[in-house]
Order: C-alpha cells, then structure tokens, then sequence
C-alpha cells in the first residue's frame, strides 16, 4: 500500500458551498471554511468492489428493470468513458454507480411527485465497475428534464447522476453529466454554481457519432477525472523500472 | 497535472436510487446486492453508531447518504470475512437518522480511534468530510483532533445504551468541523 498523498483539492474549481440562486444550500452550506488537515492512511485507503458485488444487467438501465421481453420508453443511448486521476491515468476497478430520471423526467422514488409518469420498465439505477483501461460504459434512455421547487420556474438540464470511488477516500466524488447543446445547462442553478465555463464544460457528454449502433442506440461519451497522487522522485523511479 | 478533477454536483434528494435503492422503494429486478449494509459479519458483536445531521433550523436532514470508513479493532485498513471497514446508509426518510451497525475501531500510529464521514445530499454541493472520535479514549494526542482546536468538542460522540450517537450540524455556534482532506 502506498502511503503518497492526493492533491490538494482546489476548492475554488468546485462549486462554494453556499451558492444564493441554489436555495437548498442556504441552510446546508457550513459557514465555517474547510480545515485543512493532513492525509493520513484514513484518508489514503478505501473500500473496493469486484464483479461479485453488482449483478449482471446492472449496467444496462433499458431491461435492467424491465419485465421479460420488454424494455424501457425513450431514446435509446449508450453513455460511455474512461476514469482517470489528474495525471491522465487511466482507474481501473472502480465502481461507478448511475441514477437518473425516466423519459418524461419522472424518478422512480418515493419523494418524487412530478405529474410526468412513471416508466413501469424503467427503474433508473446502474452500476458499472472500470476496465483495466479505466473504460466504463453502461446503456440507458435519455434522460427529461424536469422542474424543481427553487423559488421560481427552475428546470435541471438532461442530467445522470454520477458516484464514483477511486483508491482512497479522499478521491470520493459525486457529479452530475449532461448532455451536448441543452439549452437548461445556462440556466440551471445548480449547473452555474461551479464558478468556471470552463469547469461546467467538464460536465457536458459529447454526442458520439462513432459509437452509435446502426438501427439500435446512439452513444454519448462522458469521462471522468478524480483527483492524482501528488508526483515524487519516489513515484518517477518507480515509473522508469 | 495535465488534467483537472471532475467538478462536484450534489446527489440531490434522489441519491437513493443509485447508493441505496430499496430506501428509493425500488425493487431490484436484476439487481445486485445493496452495498455497504453489513459491516459486520453475523455472530460477532457489534455496536450501533447513530448519525444525525441538521441543518441550520437545527431540522434534521432526512435526504442525505452517509458514509464511513474506518480502521477495524486492531487499527487495519484490510477488510476481512468478518468486517468490512466500510459502511453506507441512508438517512430515515422520516426520522432523519442513520444508523450503522459497526466495530469500534482500534488506534492507527499516533492517532486517536476515529470513524471517517462522509456525506452528501440535497443543497451539498461538494460532499462533507468530518470525523468521529470517542468521549472514552485520550484523543488529545491525535494530530488531527488537535487541528481543530477549541471546535473539536464536535467531533465528539455521545454514549449509549448500545453503542454512540453523533449528532453533525451543518450551521449555527456547534457547527462541525468539516475538512478539506
Ligand atoms: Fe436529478
């Protein structure tokens, strides 16, 4: 095991904790700033996940829940990508787990009353683990937009959650992708609470035209980058034996 | 550093149907086994560590995803058969609280037997990382407790009848100490 630190996270690439135009934050966002502190092996190690732990259709949202022989309503995507930390390399073995609206933008959940419908064939959660090249892909529908209680007319963009585990906990990451050219990303405050366009960019999914099947499903292409091991001599040497 | 860290996005009040689904009411067709439940296997003892969260009207947070991960009893990083270091609940959707079923963990090197949090939910735009230490073990040698100085009360659980319970405020005078790892 290695004990080489992470870098440091720059808070200011991150959207702030409390972000006015976003009301939930206004009672969640600590006021007092994050204490920086040392990374010590609590930090530095994590849990892993293997084949065992997720099921064979996991990966694919169209039948996954599904009735035998039938398949979820909406455009039919393959999202796909590779994990990789900020020193471009590539993550294998992770786990990623998806969740997202239906077509109509409508959650399979409890607490979610939208007057959209519910997709009987549509359960909207995914798991995938990375390939030895830290590939991921995974097939589902289009996800809707859908409206939000904000204060005023708030609609998120086309969106999939995303969580993501890397090799320590410091790497823990939950994001949101979007999609290529929705005109909801400009406007959506929790999309523009990341201070950058350039940031936001990062987020966005690129229509894939080469990976689309013929007569099947369209691909979009989605990448990940968790945060890299601080560069050493220690790590070089390690790299030129 | 040729690239840049993915932004962070909140989980918002779904998270549930990705990390912890029977909670969102799916039933799994097909599905793999939820993770994170089971921290320790059945037949050894375990000990209940309840986490409440509240916001800034001091109302709990009843759609956050809590996880932890800790050292076992011997301070080791190394799950077993027996344990696993990591746990994930979600909070009650009504009660707000999360309950792990756990081990206390053992001292790591110079540091004081502590649980790492994590946490993310609605309005949480970049998850929360704290730590819990324990009212009966001498954690003012543990460098990290130190750091947070007069505020580190608040990393503190309370004792129960069967295990601990922490409460974690997101606001106010008894904010917790949050870190930036
Ligand atoms: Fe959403």
């Amino acid at each position: 095991m290695t004990d080489q630190q992470f870098n440091r996270r720059d808070l200011s690439w991150h959207p702030p904790a409390f972000f006015e135009r976003y009301r939930s934050t206004h009672l969640r966002a600590p006021q007092q700033p994050l204490l920086q502190m040392p990374q010590t092996q609590t930090e530095l190690t994590g849990p892993t996940f293997g084949h065992g732990d997720i099921g064979l259709r996991d990966d694919d949202l169209i039948t996954n829940y599904a009735a035998e022989g039938e398949t979820a309503q909406g455009p039919r995507i393959i999202v796909r990508g590779t994990l990789r930390d900020e020193n471009g390399r590539p993550v294998p073995g992770k786990l990623i787990e998806v969740w997202q609206a239906n077509a109509g933008g409508r959650y399979r959940h409890v607490n979610d009353g939208y007057l959209a419908p519910l997709d009987a064939n549509f359960g909207g959660c995914g798991r995938c683990l990375t390939d030895e090249q830290g590939h991921y892909s995974f097939r589902t529908i289009l996800p809707g937009p859908y409206p939000w209680p904000n204060g005023g007319n708030d609609w998120r963009p086309a969106h999939i959650h995303f969580s993501v585990f890397g090799d320590g906990f410091a790497q823990r990451l939950i994001t949101q992708m979007y999609f290529e050219g929705d005109p909801h990303i400009a406007l959506c405050p929790i999309v523009q609470s990341i201070p950058s366009d350039e940031a936001i960019d990062r987020l966005v999914a690129r229509f894939d035209m080469e990976r689309t099947v013929p007569m099947d499903i369209r691909a979009y292409r989605f990448d990940i980058v968790l945060r890299g091991r601080r560069a050493t001599i220690f790590e070089n040497q390690m790299e030129g034996t | 550093m040729p690239l840049r860290e993915s932004p962070s996005q909140t989980a918002g009040p779904y998270v549930h149907i990705g990390c912890t689904p029977q909670i969102a009411g799916l039933d799994q067709r097909e599905m793999g086994s939820q993770l994170g439940t089971t921290m320790v296997s059945e037949g050894r003892d375990s000990l209940t560590l309840c986490i409440k969260l509240l916001d800034g009207d001091d109302a709990p947070v009843k759609d956050a995803l809590i996880e932890i991960w800790q050292a076992d009893p011997s301070g080791n990083y190394t799950p077993s058969d027996t344990f696993r270091n990591w746990g994930r609940q979600a909070s009650d959707l009504s009660t707000g609280i999360a309950r792990f079923e756990t081990l206390k963990p053992g001292r790591n090197g110079d540091q004081a037997p502590h649980i790492l949090v994590w946490l993310v939910a609605r309005g949480i735009n970049l998850g929360l990382t704290t730590r819990i230490y324990f009212p009966d073990e001498d954690n003012t040698s543990d460098p990290v407790f130190a750091l947070a100085g007069a505020r580190a009360d608040t990393l503190i659980a309370t004792q129960t009848v069967d295990g601990f319970e922490h409460i974690i405020r997101l606001q106010g005078g008894n904010e917790t100490v949050f870190f930036d790892v």
